[in-house]
């Protein structure tokens, strides 16, 4: 009875933070939004008994995607006002995909909960009661699946990389340290002679060629 | 009352049918159209997660798990793209992106 009030809340608020993901007018709001979907969501999980996967929706998640999302849309000086232009007029027809797309999900599922679908959380598998979800979860994933482990790391890395490559950009006229012309600096490239006239001030040709 | 497979089902569904509204809706937005992509992902996320937990499979929660990963690889180069086109044209509406037409 708790489980199917706790699933009722978690659920309720999910669905209405998406809903105001997608209708809100500054868009800071809707990353604010998406944060509290995403911690609904990590609620669902935990009531499914996936806590490892609840804790990483909320560190991946929320910690970093959503983070970033907050910093690209403060960090861009974009009238958003003026991109929702086409709001009302994109949305007879939004409405009319994503009903057909509702009504079809939502027919397939109680067509097949007649069929089968099973509704209750079976017990523990023999053998696995005494392990953590973090524990058989580590259990597969080193073993059966260590290789697709090693691609998702992969994947980030090329993600990382691409970021990096992306948006690193050099400025003009921003002096930066270069280490390999000071290693080759010697005393005959380092020093310079400078016939003083009398009564003249000392220019170094590098300043004077200013 | 128990909750079964299928109430989770469907909430994963109206999440994914309002990632595809938020699609259609803020077609001009590219922030926003990114964000209703991660709902998608989400709603992939928690179906996975409800047949792993009902079925008594593991597998499934693995297969969320390498989902997180590339939804997290996806949004980090998607925001990359979107601050490197605000630099060069100023702003990130959909219908300006035309440069890369033939």
């Amino acid at each position: 009875m708790l489980t199917a009030g706790f699933f009722y809340l978690f659920a309720v608020l999910a669905i209405a933070s998406a809903t105001m993901v997608i209708v809100a007018r500054n868009p800071v709001h809707a990353v604010l939004f998406l944060i509290l979907t995403f911690f609904n969501a990590a609620g669902l999980f935990i009531l499914l008994g996936a806590e490892f996967l609840a804790m990483l929706l909320v560190i991946v998640y929320v910690g970093a995607v959503a983070v970033l999302f907050l910093f690209v849309v403060m960090m861009l000086d974009v009238d958003f006002a003026e991109l929702r232009a086409g709001f009302i007029n994109n949305a007879p027809v939004g409405l009319l995909v994503a009903g057909i797309v509702l009504v079809e999900l939502i027919a397939l599922f109680v067509s097949g909960a007649a069929g089968g679908l099973p509704s209750a959380i079976p017990a523990a598998a023999p053998g696995t009661e005494a392990l953590s979800n973090t524990e058989q979860i580590g259990r597969v994933l080193y073993t059966k699946y260590v290789y697709f482990f090693q691609a998702a790391g992969l994947v980030l890395l090329v993600a990382m990389v691409g970021a990096i490559v992306l948006t690193l950009r050099h400025r003009e006229g921003v002096k930066r340290q270069s280490i390999a012309a000071q290693n080759a600096r010697t005393p005959a490239t380092g020093l310079e002679m400078v016939k003083v006239a009398s009564g003249g001030a000392v220019v170094p040709s590098s300043e004077a060629k200013r | 009352m128990t909750i079964g497979l299928a109430h989770y089902l469907t909430v994963a569904a109206c999440l994914f049918t309002l990632g595809i509204l938020g699609i259609f809706l803020n077609r001009k937005n590219v922030i926003v159209i990114l964000m209703s992509v991660e709902l998608m992902l989400l709603a992939v996320n928690i179906n996975l997660v409800a047949f792993s937990a009902y079925l008594g499979d593991i597998t499934g929660q693995i297969f969320a798990l390498f989902i997180l990963t590339v939804a997290a690889a996806e949004a980090a180069i998607g925001l990359a793209i979107i601050v490197v086109y605000y630099r060069n044209r100023g702003s990130i509406a959909v219908e300006d992106i035309n440069m890369m037409k033939g």
